[in-house]
């Protein structure tokens, strides 16, 4: 029974967060190993890009709420969603019409791509904070809960509860389809092979007849939907504030490069291993080992290995260690 | 002098502008902005000796500035003998194991080959460091958190003149930039940038929240001034006079007397802070001053010239015999320590030092848009970027504001959509930030001052 107990803790309390965390970075991390792999330079404005998709599916949000529009037990947000990557869409391309595509043209430098993509930065956030502001806004509505953790301990006769919130489950179902269909389009789809190709080597994807104007668009749109979806995901599951969206660049980027950047399938396991080891590093294990140890020896400390205070601290230092003994990432990226 | 004509033209616009809100807001704000400018054309020169000289990209500047202000707290508060009684015997003691683990880790690296053994042994090594010193640190910290937590609660510092902080500060950030660069360089331009941002968030979290030496986000306030302070200035009789005299012609217009005192009394007032500011100006432009001859020096000498042939052809660089690797950490280090200068001057002008307010945005992107709006490579253009930037950083929201209001004259006040405009106007400063970089990045790529190199 203490076993179990112990379980149901660890579950409740690392592994159901780190899951529902780690599909959120995932989405962002693909996003910004996609723009790497075939733009060729690391977006720094990818956080406000996605505080801009959630800007707009959180707008929606309210405009069908005020209509009276709802899925029932459903966030009213999954039908605003789609509005959402549509402007989202719009304004990626717009942004490569009118900024990178001069950059590309004229084969500038990575660096010089990424120093222009934190003016895009700057006029982003500034975008959001004048349209929204920079305060906290919930948009959040329907069921909260598909389990809560009384029910579940009338339900077991444990001492530990369970609690499964339904943004945490609708984030790793979402993520799970979204993420297949990609794989699906990028290894099976002749686009997403040329995509791949274009990636691998430019020189010899344009002399097979690629056309680089269609990767580029396709390539933003894909990286809209992402980041719309992984955007308003986190902001349903949490709360959306623009500040906490620029933040969340540094893991995003921590997940992209330990997988390996410019591969998708290891940026999407990079953000589970980021959003792991973070969960995993700061928490407080007292309970549990009260739960599995005998009485004698139950620890007396909270036995954390870091302070909560270093969630961030844990990501990069893996980043750190990657960039150190693997540059390449876990699953071979692009080799630095 | 004619082929400088851009650089003083550039300059007297700059100070133009700064005299205008002199004139039109209050000389307390221009001069704030003017030392503003000051730290900001100083943190700015540090980012341009790695960008511009050496094509090193440093996205770390938020962690050598807030290094630098920790150095102002060390070396300028008073030592807290309680708290060094309760606990300093257990951070002196960690102090020494970390110095004996990076030594034994340096004995190993030296002494044995390269292999899957070596990596583990040292990894596991770092490991059962990290735990030991979890031991002996945690009684030690706690015991000092636990002393008069509202007011200390931390080791406090040396308590020497702040001044010589600036110069602590750059070794604070030197050492850092040496570790990283140690680590870092080797990496490809945009994988250094997300690596040395990373470590500079890694910077600020551990000095946020090691309240032991820092007070981590419960702040430092009321730090030593190397100016006096206004109160006393105030009731002292030289100053007075002086600001008699300065204002005579004005004071000798009124002719009641006790209308005369009161308003003498508010020029003093208003004297004195101008006065304290005047105080911080001159420190800033001493500083300024010997880093541009310092820094134009060494982009002139042979070693300056080494580096712009390792920038341009780092293979070439390297063929004739440079040491790629040493030269680029050397002024990895050099840069960053500038940077730390800036940091602990600018924790000197607010007089506290508030973890919680370093943010990338304002002390890693801006510095950024800095360099590349003044011209990269070109000492002038740096401090220029500086000034530049950082006024227009402050004046925007009147701007914006300004620009609304005349758009919108016809709309009444009571729109809301001009009300909602109005209300963000704070934000319009991160869209100006934005389009200026996007605009010089496309249209004048070198800066406002571009990078010249005259060939004697």
């Amino acid at each position: 029974m203490d076993i179990l107990n112990a379980l149901i803790l660890l579950l409740n309390y690392i592994f159901i967060p780190a899951l529902t965390y780690g599909s959120q970075l995932a989405l962002g991390a693909i996003f910004v190993t996609l723009i790497y792999g075939i733009l060729r330079f690391a977006n720094f404005a990818t956080g406000d890009m996605m505080s801009f998709g959630t800007m707009v599916t959180i707008l929606f949000t309210w405009y069908f709420q005020s209509l009276g529009i709802s899925l029932g037990v459903l966030p009213t947000a999954l039908i605003a969603i789609p509005f959402g990557i549509l402007f989202m869409i719009i304004y990626m391309l717009s942004i490569d019409k009118f900024v990178f595509k001069y950059y590309r043209t004229n084969k500038s430098p990575p660096v010089q791509l990424a120093m222009v993509s934190i003016g895009v930065m700057f006029v982003t956030q500034a975008v959001v904070r004048i349209i929204i502001g920079p305060s906290d806004q919930r948009f959040f509505d329907g069921e909260k809960f598909i389990i809560k953790a009384r029910e579940f301990k009338e339900m077991t006769g444990l001492n530990e509860g369970l609690a499964l919130k339904s943004t945490q489950v609708i984030t790793v179902l979402v993520t799970v389809i979204l993420v297949s269909l990609l794989f699906w389009f990028l290894n099976k789809t002749k686009t997403g092979k040329s995509m791949k190709a274009y990636s691998d080597n430019e020189d010899l994807a344009l002399l097979s007849g690629i056309d680089p104007k269609k990767i580029v668009m396709i390539t933003w749109i894909i990286a809209g939907i992402l980041a719309t979806i992984g955007g308003a995901l986190y902001g349903l599951d949490k709360s959306f504030k623009p500040f906490t969206y620029f933040n969340n660049m540094l893991p995003i980027f921590a997940a992209a490069i330990v997988g390996g950047i410019g591969n998708p399938f290891g940026a999407f396991l990079g953000g589970y291993v980021i959003a792991f080891s973070e969960i995993f590093l700061t928490y407080a294990y007292k309970k549990f080992f009260m739960y599995i140890l005998p009485e004698s020896m139950e620890p007396e400390s909270l036995v954390q290995l870091l302070s909560t205070d270093y969630k961030f601290a844990v990501s990069f230092s893996i980043l750190v260690i990657v960039l150190l003994y693997r540059p390449s990432g876990i699953f071979k990226g692009k080799v630095l | 002098m004619r082929k400088n004509l851009n650089v003083i033209a550039a300059y007297s616009i700059m100070m133009v502008l700064i005299i205008l809100v002199g004139i039109f807001q209050s000389w307390n704000i221009a001069l704030s902005i003017f030392n503003m400018c000051l730290i900001s054309a100083v943190m700015t020169m540090g980012a341009n000796i790695q960008w511009g000289y050496a094509g090193l990209i440093n996205f770390g500047i938020m962690g050598y500035t807030a290094l630098g202000g920790l150095a102002a707290v060390i070396i300028s508060v008073d030592p807290v003998q309680e708290a060094w009684s309760a606990g300093g015997l257990n951070i002196l003691i960690c102090l020494w194991l970390i110095i004996a683990i990076v030594l034994i880790i340096r004995f190993i690296i030296k002494n044995f080959q390269k292999s899957k053994v070596r990596t583990y042994s040292i990894a596991a090594l770092i490991i059962s460091g990290i735990i030991l010193l979890r031991f002996t640190a945690e009684p030690g910290i706690e015991a000092i958190e636990d002393i008069n937590p509202a007011k200390t609660g931390f080791l406090g510092g040396f308590g020497l003149p702040i001044i010589f902080s600036w110069i602590v500060g750059a070794f604070f950030a030197g050492g850092l930039a040496f570790v990283v660069g140690k680590v870092a360089l080797g990496l490809r331009a945009d994988y250094l940038a997300i690596a040395t941002l990373l470590i500079s968030e890694i910077v600020i979290a551990i000095i946020k929240h090691e309240d032991w030496l820092t007070r981590g986000v419960k702040n430092v306030i009321g730090l030593k001034r190397p100016a006096p302070y206004e109160v006393d200035l105030q009731s002292t009789d030289w100053f007075i006079t002086l600001v008699e005299k300065f204002n005579s012609g004005k004071l000798e217009l009124i002719s009641n007397l006790s209308d005369r005192q009161t308003t003498l009394n508010q020029l003093v007032i208003e004297g004195s802070s101008v006065f304290v500011k005047l105080c911080y100006s001159g420190l800033f432009l001493i500083v300024v001053i010997i880093l541009l001859i310092l820094t134009q020096k060494a982009l002139y000498s042979p070693w300056g010239r080494m580096m712009r042939a390792i920038r341009d052809n780092e293979e070439a660089a390297n063929a004739m015999g440079k040491n790629v690797f040493k030269q680029h950490l050397l002024i990895f280090i050099l840069g960053s320590a500038i940077v730390g200068i800036a940091g602990a001057m600018l924790v000197t002008q607010d007089g506290l030092f508030t973890p919680g307010s370093y943010r990338p945005m304002r002390y890693t992107f801006l510095i950024w848009v800095m360099v590349i709006v003044g011209g990269s490579g070109n000492n002038f253009g740096a401090i220029l970027g500086g000034f530049a930037v950082w006024f227009l950083w402050i004046e925007s929201a009147p701007i914006a504001l300004f620009l609304i209001n005349f758009f919108t004259v016809g709309i009444p006040s009571t729109n809301l959509l001009k009300a909602h405009l109005i209300e963000s106007v704070p934000y319009f400063r991160f869209l100006m930030m934005g389009l200026g970089l996007l605009l010089i990045m496309r249209y004048r790529p070198k800066g406002i001052l571009p990078e010249k190199i005259e060939i004697k």
